[in-house]
């Protein structure tokens, strides 16, 4: 394994010890490095910590390419026609979908989902002290948990191995991004990142617009199709006119039913206060047999309930992926004696990706 | 934040670190941000209790204020989607705002009642408001003077 330049604290050494086991000379070597580059999660980072993306993004630039290429059909052989036949309004109102479409996407891919940090080893011992383990540390314990009352409801709260800490309510943690998300609902290969409190509100309005976009742009297809068909007299030579026109209604046929059922869903899922977690897991339905669904998060009115998920308020970022790690915390003195420092070169901003991933990579390997 | 690490170097000169005392979420009433409000153990001879909880009250105060779902979180909602989120860029959100009045009543907390008594609130969006953690110092005996506080008051034996 490689030399991470990222150096785990180590738990015993519970006392901060004064900066003297520092070497001066190499302290001034150091740039300041800012806190994503030292980011235990399976993440990727851009424009300097701006930007947070899952790892394993792979299906984003399919979901991208999707949409631009539709949409890009659509603009250039639909709408011609359709200008001239109906109205200079239907490309404007595709415009103004497709930017919000994209918009939603972006927003959603790059924004931390809610993404907590990890516990400090202060932190983690203290926890570790209140809980009695009272057998041999050689062996994993067994599962802690903790039950806390909210509204009434017993909830049972997880300790979490990799974060070392209990899990606040709701939050669940994501082994694809190894990260503890808060209300968590689930990791979406589409958008590539965790979708959590932070940024449903622009998953939900991605997915509510894909669908208004989708429809709209199958409406239109189908319309010019018949508007064509009508003025040459046969579809098929309709269709050999405007060959684009069937790849669009493919794309969109089979999109809308899978857009249009998850836009569904999540609606039900905000208008009751539920993340697709807790859905799929039945946390509140179904288990306690005649009793009424638990969910004590609900405000038992729907309104409320998707005007507090939608339209709260936009909680910060827990990670302060830009602040700059302080120089005693990069280098514990427990531990500088067994690792050997890598040189200190200043990144140039062309690799600085690159880094980052073989960093994040090699953190995690 | 710069302030109080000057602080916390300050007290490193004179003192030494001899735990940390950590004040739990309550999470009774859901999930909002709020603050265990019962005293720690640890810290009974350091400090009274009443101004600690009184600490806890404030903060848990503008926590409630900062994730009241009310008209104006609806203004901020509804007027980010129009723009399709585009305001966030150049507005600050007034959880954002809240957040630094609540850096500003630690810093002033930290200077008036804790440091004097050789404890240290950390801001808990640095700990990813998990906890409220209270770092106690314990004077070493040096003479060496620190001008921001008083650290002849945590002489006391333990």
């Amino acid at each position: 394994m490689k030399n991470c330049e990222y150096q785990q604290i180590d738990p015993r050494a519970l006392s901060v010890s004064p900066l003297s086991a520092q070497n001066p000379a190499e302290k001034k070597v150091q740039r300041p490095r800012r806190k994503w580059e030292a980011f235990p999660g399976k993440n990727r980072f851009f424009c300097d910590g701006r930007l947070i993306l899952a790892r394993q993004n792979g299906v984003l630039p399919l979901t991208l390419g999707l949409i631009v290429v539709t949409s890009g059909l659509f603009f250039a052989f639909d709408c011609p026609f359709l200008v001239e036949h109906l109205t200079v309004c239907i490309p404007v109102i595709g415009g103004v979908l497709f930017l919000f479409v994209v918009a939603s996407l972006l927003r959603t891919s790059f924004t931390d989902p809610g993404i907590l940090p990890r516990a400090t080893a202060d932190e983690a011992a203290d926890i570790e002290r209140q809980i009695d383990t009272s057998g041999s540390s050689t062996y994993r314990p067994p599962p802690r948990t903790k039950e806390i009352l909210i509204n009434q409801q017993v909830v049972k709260l997880k300790y979490c191995f990799t974060c070392k800490m209990f899990r606040p309510p709701r939050t669940s943690h994501c082994s694809l991004c190894d990260n503890c998300v808060e209300r968590f609902d689930h990791h979406c290969p589409w958008v590539g990142n965790c979708v959590g409190k932070r940024n449903y509100r622009y998953f939900y309005s991605f997915i509510i617009s894909l669908s208004f976009l989708t429809s709209f742009i199958f409406a239109c297809v189908i319309t010019h199709i018949t508007l064509r068909s009508q003025a040459k007299k046969g579809i098929v030579q309709a269709v050999q006119e405007s060959p684009a026109s069937v790849v669009e209604l493919v794309i969109c046929f089979f999109s809308i039913w899978s857009i249009l059922g998850l836009s569904g869903f999540h609606t039900y899922l905000v208008a009751s206060n539920l993340t697709t977690n807790e859905d799929i897991k039945g946390s509140w339905s179904g288990k306690r047999g005649a009793e009424e669904s638990g969910n004590p998060y609900t405000y038992s009115n729907i309104i409320t309930n998707c005007c507090a998920t939608l339209c709260g308020p936009m909680p910060p970022s827990l990670i302060d992926r830009r602040g700059f790690l302080p120089p005693d915390e990069a280098i514990p003195a427990a531990a500088a004696s067994e690792m050997e420092l890598p040189p200190f070169t200043p990144k140039s901003d062309a690799n600085m990706e690159e880094n980052c991933q073989e960093f994040s990579l090699s953190c995690t390997a | 934040m710069a302030t109080e690490f000057h602080n916390l170097q300050d007290m490193q000169h004179t003192a030494s670190l001899v735990t940390k005392v950590f004040i739990q979420r309550d999470y009774s009433e859901g999930t909002v941000c709020r603050f265990q409000t019962k005293f720690p153990a640890e810290l009974d001879n350091r400090i009274e209790r009443a101004l600690l909880e009184q600490t806890v009250k404030t903060l848990n105060s503008y926590y409630v204020e900062a994730e009241k779902v009310g008209g104006q979180s609806y203004l901020e909602g509804c007027l980010a989607c129009a723009t399709a989120y585009i305001v966030f860029l150049c507005m600050e959100t007034r959880y954002e705002k809240v957040l630094k009045k609540i850096s500003g009543y630690i810093q002033e907390q930290n200077e008036k009642i804790y440091a004097p008594r050789g404890l240290l609130l950390t801001d808990p969006i640095e700990r990813g408001m998990r906890v409220l953690e209270i770092s106690v110092f314990e004077d070493r005996g040096s003479s060496g003077s620190s001008p921001s506080s008083s650290m002849s008051s945590c002489s006391t034996a333990r």
